[in-house]
């Protein structure tokens, strides 16, 4: 008869475990979406009665901003402008970085030749060189791609390079004992354990490959998300700065989530073994 | 027995920020093929150094170390070691990490994992052929290591305190599992630990050590018959009489230790 009761009271307890679980996620979300209602709520308040719609905007005005470059076919050909510029100075910046970050990890002696050119050119604000690339690469997409292959070049870089010197030695040791080959080493321990770095190196860069995309456009150009901003500034129309920024917000988070999920494909032993 | 690893007149100093350190001196030491020869002394008396010298990962300040007559090569290609600290690589499965050494000798995938599958029978972990490293307790990633440097049959293996991490009883079942394993291979066993009963358990021959600066204090012979039960054979008189001796020279340092620490 106890076991009888025992079994039966198994299964609900496997399930009250799933339904608090659900529970919970239930709660966070209607928090969010609380805090998101009250948020714009107030905004939307204060607008026009307490502050200039001048200096704040109102979320209706920011939705009808965004619908009126929708319609346009605006909004398509400013977001296809930045990503594009986004996406080929990541893609440029990230093999780069990881080919260059490599060879100096491998090289011990190019590492040390080249360390004071690396640290001098690491250390520069890299947004300080738009108005060069500018002047070199015109106002076109050119600048926009090359500053922000630029900014996520150094960021990728240094995270291999960290990465191959984070290598441990007890690893190596083992498979050259194993009589492994310079190339095995490289292939089967230091690439794997230099991956996990390089996968934060891009982490991070992914939103500053955006800035280097925006701050292009903001000083010079005619198209993009930067130049947007720039252009409802110098309007003063402060519905289009933010209608801009909103939709930054929606592809920086995008490219974010993408990365992370990619990340975990990747690095699947990791995510397993915790 | 034809020796197999000569240490002779070997001391090794390290250089740190406070002056030179020196591991071990005066070290004449000769491994015979086929034995177990288990090297015993406190922490720090250089008996890792000794391991990384036979592997060829360290040179020796003075002296020379021979492996069948030849100096060391750096690093020795016919020594498997199994170190302290967990080397197995934790973004592969426990088969592809059984399997490694296999792999890095061009074998093709079926018969290296077929070899795998074959030494994770013997350790106890089918079924585990798939999970990653950081999945098994700490006593499972032991038997993975020692699968994995049992599994290329080098001609000599070298434990540095394998089974200093586990529990007394998990650590009983693992000498176990490693008596049964070596009796099959007849490999040349290097075995450095800080615990008597276990070299005396384990080896034909164990060689005490003192504190650093290392020198060899003693070595003495096990005359205790093979195959032997591991969960038994501390309560043979044998035993006790050669540990009781063994403990005698470690005993000295064990009280000065005391005293300095």
């Amino acid at each position: 008869m106890d076991s009888l009761t025992a079994e039966m009271d198994q299964p609900r307890v496997g399930h009250d475990v799933v339904a608090s679980a659900r529970d919970e996620w239930l709660t966070v979300m209607a928090w969010r979406i609380g805090i998101t209602v009250v948020g714009l709520g107030i905004w939307e308040g204060i607008s026009g009665r307490l502050v200039k719609p001048f200096w704040i905007s109102s979320p209706s005005a920011i939705f009808e901003q965004l619908a009126g470059w929708y319609e346009s076919g605006d909004l398509w050909m400013h977001i296809e402008i930045t990503m594009t510029e986004t996406i080929l100075g990541f893609v440029f910046g990230a093999v780069s970085g990881v080919t260059f970050g490599l060879a100096l990890g491998l090289n011990k002696r190019l590492a040390a030749v080249l360390d004071p050119f690396v640290v001098a050119f690491y250390s520069l604000p890299k947004i300080a060189l738009a108005p060069l690339f500018i002047l070199w690469f015109g106002v076109g997409l050119l600048s926009k791609v090359v500053m922000a292959t630029f900014v996520v070049f150094f960021l990728v870089f240094y995270n291999t390079y960290a990465g191959t010197l984070a290598v441990e030695q007890e690893l190596v040791d083992v498979l050259r004992l194993m009589g492994a080959t310079r190339w095995q080493i490289v292939r089967k321990v230091i690439l794997p354990s230099v991956l996990l770095w390089i996968f934060t190196g891009m982490k991070i860069s992914v939103p500053y490959a955006l800035i280097g995309a925006v701050v292009g456009e903001m000083m010079a150009s005619n198209k993009g998300l930067g130049y947007l901003i720039q252009a409802s500034a110098g309007q003063y129309d402060t519905a289009g700065v933010f209608a801009a920024l909103f939709v930054l917000m929606i592809i920086a988070t995008g490219l974010h989530e993408l990365l992370k999920q990619s990340e975990k494909l990747m690095l699947r032993w990791k995510e397993e073994s915790t | 027995m034809n020796p197999l690893i000569e240490y002779r007149g070997i001391a090794r100093r390290f250089t740190t920020r406070r002056g030179t350190v020196t591991a071990c001196e005066n070290v004449d030491l000769t491994v015979n093929e086929g034995e177990f020869l288990a090297i015993v002394g406190p922490s720090g008396c250089g008996k890792s150094t000794l391991l990384n010298m036979a592997a060829g990962l360290l040179q020796p300040s003075a002296g020379a170390v021979f492996y069948r007559g030849d100096k060391v090569p750096e690093p020795n290609t016919r020594v498997g070691y199994m170190t302290q600290r967990d080397t197995l690589l934790p973004w592969r499965t426990v088969e592809d990490n059984v399997a490694i050494a296999l792999e890095l000798r061009g074998q093709d995938r079926a018969t290296r994992l077929r070899m795998a599958h074959d030494w994770l029978h013997r350790v106890g972990l089918m079924g585990f052929e798939k999970a990653y490293p950081g999945q098994l307790s700490g006593g499972m990633r032991r038997r993975v290591s020692m699968a994995r440097t049992l599994a290329y049959e080098p001609e000599t293996i070298l434990m540095d305190e394998p089974f200093g991490a586990l529990d007394a009883q998990l650590r009983l079942v693992m000498h176990d599992e490693l008596l049964k394993l070596w009796a099959a291979t007849k490999t040349t066993m290097v075995f450095v630990t800080h615990d008597l009963t276990e070299a005396v358990t384990l080896a034909d021959r164990v060689a005490v050590f003192s504190p650093r600066p290392g020198r060899i204090r003693a070595i003495e012979t096990v005359d205790l018959p093979r195959p032997r039960d591991v969960f038994r054979i501390r309560f043979d008189p044998r035993f006790g009489a050669l540990h009781d001796r063994l403990w005698g020279y470690l005993e000295e340092n064990v009280r000065e230790g005391v005293r300095v620490g």
